[in-house]
């Protein structure tokens, strides 16, 4: 017993937990977006499982292929691979295992999910971290249409199609990507650049970034909204959607004119409490 | 400076509920300007209590501070005179926007002296009204006597307003200390006081 607790131990930081549970949220939002304000209890479940696998086994693939720069930068040096925890082959069986579960679990409930779920660890796993990652730092596009899968793959199991709803959820959640990836892209910077991966602050500076950051900020602002609207979201919970939207603007537009740490990792923290947030209202 | 704690958090994290809540219900027969400006009041002390939870006491640090804790009192007067006094709409929104205008342009441009007189001017006329409408209507039996809760509300937002306004224009009334401390409970209260007047009124 104590061996399994020592295992998982060292298993649970390669799944990025709370990225995995944010994702899982997108995709149950998707979901509940559709069928509120009934809900099937067992399709939930199967959702969950499904995409909690697929998630944390896409995660874990990553950080088997990035081991070799994880192990150049602070932030990432001490996770359970670079600090030789476990070993590559362990990682990689756990991946592959927990990916192929999920997948199949979502195909046999459901096509359609099953082939956007596939997608989403395709683009992440393949196109994101083993293409483009170290090529261009246009890459974390790919990484935001991966990020948008599951709830896109929550409609879509939902409404049984993939409706323009489903699209614009999942536009909201690859325009609200760049706010969070490049808000962290600018506080560990030189770690990026230590190890040799392009970003965009490194290959077209602070300002650049941060124009692009509040621009997609507008933009996640604007899907969530058309998202909302086309639910047909009450009018109450539009406005509390419009006034987190405009503290999000706020924020990106202070990043640009008054520029400092705190305010960067005040917009990274408050994008998170965002999509929360709008995935709950998305629920109601 | 004083470090925001957990019982801090805690106090705005329910303030932040409660504007939540109050934004999605609305105040019920507001037109859409008085709508849109309760919103104003409540979008404002939601993201600021989201935003103080994050970045602690120091995000008071920002000049725009001075700004936001205007709007605040701005804004739930621009909703109660457009609900309650319709034909003095149009003159009082000129005078907030103008007062606004003048409270940021002051702030950046010629601080000092001329600065804090704008400010006085501006808080003291929105905070009045905040105060004494809700009171005054409630007396007269146009709106129901829970509705005095928003005056009370708009007392505890003048002192806080008041007292924010004059420690980030350098004339302050309490010490840094005690304003930080008290102030998680006071947007408490005058939250709950504003939910609680507009849900009785």
């Amino acid at each position: 017993m104590e061996k399994l607790k020592a295992k998982v131990r060292l298993y649970w930081p390669l799944i990025k937990s709370l990225q995995t549970a944010l994702l899982l949220t997108t995709g149950l939002a998707g979901y509940m977006s559709a069928r509120c304000p009934v809900t099937t209890i067992p399709t939930m479940l199967g959702l969950g499982i499904s995409l909690f696998l697929s998630i944390s086994g896409s995660t874990i693939l990553n950080m088997w292929y990035d081991r070799d720069i994880d192990a150049k930068m602070g932030r990432t040096a001490k996770r359970p691979l670079p600090a030789g925890l476990l070993t590559p082959k362990e990682a990689l069986t756990a991946g592959l295992l927990l990916a192929l579960i999920g997948v199949g679990i979502a195909a046999a409930m459901d096509a359609i999910f099953g082939l956007i779920i596939f997608a989403g660890l395709f683009f992440d796993v393949v196109v994101y971290t083993i293409w483009l990652k170290r090529k261009t730092a246009w890459s974390i596009v790919w990484g935001g249409i991966s990020g948008g899968m599951p709830i896109l793959a929550g409609r879509a199991l939902g409404t049984g199609t993939i409706d323009l709803i489903g699209i614009a959820l999942m536009l909201a959640i690859l325009f609200w990507i760049p706010t969070h990836i490049l808000t962290f892209s600018i506080r560990y910077h030189t770690d990026y650049r230590k190890a040799g991966v392009p970003t965009f602050p490194s290959t077209y500076g602070f300002q650049f970034t941060r124009g692009v950051i509040a621009i997609s900020s507008v933009l996640a602002a604007l899907a969530m909204g058309g998202a909302g609207l086309g639910i047909g979201m009450a009018w109450g919970y539009l406005r509390l959607m419009a006034v987190l939207s405009a503290g999000l603007l706020v924020l990106a537009i202070a990043t640009m004119v008054n520029p400092s740490e705190r305010v960067n990792f005040g917009l990274f923290k408050y994008a998170s409490l965002y999509m929360l947030g709008s995935m709950l209202l998305v629920t109601l | 400076m004083k470090q925001i704690s957990i019982l801090d958090r805690i106090l705005l994290l329910a303030t932040g509920l409660l504007a939540a809540y109050q934004i999605i219900v609305g105040v019920e027969g507001a037109s859409t300007l008085a709508q849109t400006s309760f919103t104003i009041t409540f979008g404002v002390l939601l993201v600021a209590g989201l935003l103080l939870i994050i970045l602690g006491f120091e995000a008071l640090d920002s000049p725009v501070v001075v700004i936001v804790s205007t709007l605040i009192p701005l804004s739930l007067s621009i909703g109660l005179v457009t609900k309650y006094f319709a034909e003095f709409t149009i003159p009082y929104l000129i005078f907030a926007i103008v007062g606004l205008l003048a409270i940021i342009i002051t702030r950046y441009k010629t601080p000092g002296k001329a600065a804090v007189m704008v400010l006085m001017v501006v808080h003291g006329i929105s905070g009045l009204l905040i105060f004494s409408l809700p009171i005054v209507l409630a007396l007269r039996g146009v709106t129901n006597g829970g509705f005095a809760l928003v005056g009370v509300g708009g007392g505890l937002i003048g002192i806080g307003g008041m007292l924010l306004s004059f420690l980030k224009a350098g004339k302050p009334i309490l010490s840094r200390d005690i304003i930080l401390t008290v102030l998680p409970g006071l947007l408490l209260l005058m939250t709950a006081a504003f939910v609680a007047g507009f849900a009785l009124g």
